[in-house]
């Protein structure tokens, strides 16, 4: 590991300040300690945030939630009002890593960790990400993990977080401040795909901080669900998951919201379905043309084409379940 | 400024440390190459394994993940400062009682994490396999200690008697929680 300064400060002003020059934020670890270990990443001063105000979660006015970028996997997803009115954001949690990182890992560095392509973390490969212009190795190599959405000839990673899904379903907003301020960002304007700047994960300019996620309220998210599915039944990433929040009545669907995650670069919420199923009557049948819909755009590879049947049978089997529990 | 070394104190299985060391040493590699506590394991060195598990602050982490000039001030637990050779933990009992281990390399990181999983467990975490994830009352089923303890790994495969030991202790926490309420 490449010797760095270390700073520690106690307000984010402070911490905006430190990193305004080529500073690097550290929150939890978990994905930035081993990158720097493994020579992925570089830092040449450390700015850590774990001793800043930012670990609170309160609710809104609205009954919508502020989270601040601090807050622990673990303590969100046991707050008693994300679990009630947001449970698919409680079930992404506690899907991802393991109770020791999700006691370490932070809401911040949950949007800002990196892709798990087996390229990108190793160093001795061509990657388009980690060392632009050098190649992409997952085009024509291990390709089981590759985007089937949004993927370019430059880049065809997948963004891994769990609780990114159900807030990309949501319409969080991301609060972040910089040297020139402080802005709001729609949660599917933070991640980009990767046309020929994969080395750039989101739109967040150099030295911006993550200070906050704001989720608005929805009342059928009390009904939503996070499904992965994974090679291994704990402690792995998800091949792809879905995070959908439904609201029926008389048998149609009045609202829906649904996000996917294992197939693009980005969290990608599924607006082209959700358009296809407002108004529409909440059966199985729908439910698979939406989807079907929705992965019109696929383009997979000789190793991921499984993801699309994957996919489509996930969506149609957790809009089923989620119509099941349903009043009449 | 790269290179200059942080001063970091931490409380290690009940006494006051004090180390002076470069910014790039993980709560790993301080307890064992600075302050000589072989109590906790490295293992896969990268997240991956479990064995590294101490309890900071009553919360169980990975010890190889976390850069100890960020943990300054906290309060370490590994396996040592659970109990005694005299006086072992009932988890490191339980452990011994029903055979938990082979070559014991994991067992350290085991015993802390399981400990601290009993305390999550107790307070209402959630967790993947609960039915629901509103309730924060846990039932504490085999599957729910398998997934639970999934950041533990045992190459040796000693998995079905560290769910055992630890359901020895979870039993007792009922039994004495039952005979507080009767």
């Amino acid at each position: 590991m490449k010797p760095f300064a270390y700073e520690r400060p106690t307000t984010v002003e402070e911490a905006v300040a430190l990193a305004a020059d080529g500073g690097t934020y550290l929150a939890g670890g978990t994905n930035l300690v081993d990158h720097l270990r493994l020579g992925i990443r570089e830092a040449d001063r450390l700015v850590d945030l774990t001793r800043l105000p930012l670990d609170e979660i309160t609710e809104r006015a609205d009954g919508g939630l502020v989270i601040g970028s601090g807050v622990r996997n673990s303590d969100l997803a046991a707050h008693p009002l994300v679990r009630t009115r947001f449970p698919f954001v409680t079930q992404a949690l506690v899907a991802g890593a393991s109770g020791q990182l999700r006691n370490m890992a932070t809401t911040g560095g949950n949007l800002l960790q990196r892709t798990r392509c087996v390229y990108f973390q190793d160093p001795t490969t061509p990657c388009n990400k980690r060392e632009p212009g050098s190649g992409c190795s997952a085009v024509e190599g291990f390709g089981r993990y590759n985007a089937i959405l949004g993927a370019s000839e430059d880049c065809v990673a997948t963004h891994p977080s769990d609780l990114c899904v159900p807030l990309a379903a949501l319409d969080t907003e991301v609060v972040v401040v910089g040297p020139s301020g402080e802005r709001r960002i729609a949660f599917g304007d933070l991640h980009r795909l990767p046309g020929d700047r994969p080395d750039l994960d989101t739109t967040l300019d150099p030295g911006e901080l993550v200070l906050a996620v704001e989720v608005p309220p929805l009342d059928f998210a009390v009904r939503s669900r996070y499904r992965k599915v994974r090679e291994r039944a704990s402690y792995a990433f998800a091949l792809v998951s879905v995070a959908a929040a439904l609201d029926v009545h008389d048998g149609t669907v009045r609202d829906v919201r649904l996000a996917l995650g294992g197939v693009s670069h980005r969290p990608h919420r599924a607006r082209i379905a959700e358009e296809a199923l407002r108004g529409r009557p909440a059966t199985p049948d729908q439910f698979r043309s939406a989807i079907e819909a929705e992965l019109g755009a696929a383009s997979p590879g000789e190793h991921n084409a499984f993801k699309v049947p994957l996919v489509r049978n996930t969506v149609v089997d957790v809009l089923t379940g989620l119509t099941e529990g349903s009043a009449a | 400024m790269a290179g200059h070394e942080v001063s970091v104190r931490l409380t290690v299985d009940g006494t006051a440390r004090q180390v002076d060391l470069d910014p790039r040493v993980t709560v790993l590699d301080a307890l064992r190459d600075e302050l000589g506590v072989m109590s906790v394991k490295k293992g896969c060195d990268h997240g991956q394994c479990g064995a590294c598990t101490v309890i900071v602050d009553g919360r169980r982490i990975l010890s190889c993940l976390a850069l100890a000039a960020s943990y300054d001030g906290a309060d370490v637990t590994t396996a040592a400062g659970l109990g005694t050779t005299d006086h072992l933990n009932p988890m490191q009992q339980a452990f011994a009682d029903r055979d938990a281990l082979q070559c014991g390399y994991c067992t350290p990181g085991q015993v802390c994490s399981a400990v601290a999983m009993l305390e999550e467990a107790r307070a209402g975490m959630p967790s993947h396999v609960s039915p629901d994830v509103s309730d924060t009352t846990v039932d504490l089923t085999d599957a729910e200690v398998r997934e639970r303890m999934s950041g533990n790994l045992c190459r040796c495969g000693a998995y079905v008697n560290i769910v055992r030991a630890i359901q020895d202790v979870a039993g007792q926490d009922v039994a004495r929680a039952g005979g507080g309420a009767a």
